[in-house]
């Protein structure tokens, strides 16, 4: 969930809505003359406040003249990941890699405990998708920017999403290539929650990981989503336990209720049960 | 450091927000002025925060006028932060 950098009570109330990462913005959601600002309130908030989530912050494009003062003021906090925009080459993230290095080591922070995530916002940066997700041992998802990518293409929002349907398909190719988590795109009619939970049933279908957000009433929809019901978390403890008794018999086939359980079914078992799991938390 | 050569001002007028201007005083010491819906609860607390946040900066000599609009010790810190790096800067505020 994203929550604008320069403004105190949101930065302060980020943690309580139970989104499982929270996105500090210190790009788009601030206005120009005030990123000195919004930079030592991220800072002081990070270093002050006990999120009970994953903390990441979006800086500023890293070849912009604020990406590195970003990157200077807030790394010290201790964030738990950094978020790059309109990412479009392995070259920047290697940029922000060796600048949270140095940060670790200046600090005594864990070796790598840092973590990047990128978004893609254009044709060029989808184009270069893999290189960016493997750039980095630091990167852990890529997420599609929707709103600028469709002014890339240069064409219009649709509510059933055929403009996107490409390019998510693309970036999710290209991020389970490289083994890390595809992120989908904000909605912004924050009134629209019919709208809002089709586009999540549609990017969880394509094989999503999850949906940024910038409301915290679309936190609780997110997860409705995205929560496995009490069928099928039972079918995966059942698939799961029928291959774990086939292991210990060393049987080589698996069955339940007549069908055939391998690989994938498995995978998918424990994906069903992890998700589970998280929205226990 | 120590003496600051211009205003510098950082924060809004939003609640859980605080508005911070330091500028250079002509003696030495921190002076503030604090104006804020809580003082009576948690002003000399505000006026600790915003002095201590000032000496780690270095700066020992200034005028200080805050707004406080029921801003949170780290939400103090960085408003502080941000005015005394304008007041640095060329052109101030």
């Amino acid at each position: 969930m994203f929550a604008p950098g320069n403004n105190p009570g949101k930065l302060q109330n980020a943690g309580v809505y139970g989104a499982d990462s929270v996105i500090f913005d210190l790009e788009d959601a601030v206005a120009i003359t005030e990123k000195d600002a919004a930079r030592h309130l991220v800072y002081n908030a990070i270093k002050s406040i006990n999120y009970p989530c994953e903390v990441a912050v979006r800086i500023n494009h890293i070849q912009t003249p604020f990406g590195r003062d970003d990157l200077r003021v807030v790394l010290p906090a201790k964030p738990d990941l950094i978020r790059l925009p309109k990412a479009e080459s392995a070259e920047e993230i290697r940029m922000i890699d060796e600048i949270i290095s140095q940060a670790e080591l200046d600090n005594g922070f864990e070796p790598g405990s840092i973590k990047i995530g990128a978004a893609i916002e254009t044709a060029i940066g989808l184009r270069q998708a893999y290189e960016i997700a493997t750039a980095s041992k630091r990167m852990t998802f890529l997420a599609i920017g929707g709103e600028d990518f469709v002014a890339d293409l240069k064409t219009s929002r649709s509510k059933e999403g055929r403009e996107l349907f490409v390019p998510r398909s693309e970036l999710l190719l290209a991020a389970r290539a490289a083994g890390i988590q595809a992120i989908d795109s904000v909605f912004s009619d924050v009134n629209d929650e019919e709208g809002f939970i089709e586009e999540a049933l549609m990017i969880k279908g394509l094989g999503f990981d999850g949906k940024s957000v910038i409301n915290p009433r679309q936190v609780r929809l997110v997860h409705k989503v995205f929560e496995p019901t009490e069928k099928e978390i039972a079918q995966a403890k059942r698939i799961l336990a029928a291959y774990q008794e086939a292991l210990d018999k060393k049987s080589g086939v698996i069955a339940l209720d007549g069908k055939m359980i391998d690989g994938p079914i498995v995978t998918r078992a424990e994906r069903v049960l992890a998700y589970a799991a998280a929205l226990k938390r | 450091m120590g003496k600051l050569l211009q205003p510098g001002q950082a924060g809004t007028i939003e609640s859980n927000d605080i508005i911070v201007t330091v500028a250079p005083a002509a003696e030495d010491g921190i002076v503030i002025e604090l104006t804020s819906p809580v003082i009576k609860q948690y002003g000399n607390r505000i006026r600790e925060v915003i002095a201590d946040t000032l000496v780690s900066l270095g700066v020992t000599q200034a005028f200080v006028q805050a707004n406080d609009k029921g801003a949170l010790d780290c939400t103090i810190r960085a408003r502080v932060q941000t005015a005394v790096a304008r007041a640095l800067q060329e052109g101030g505020i």
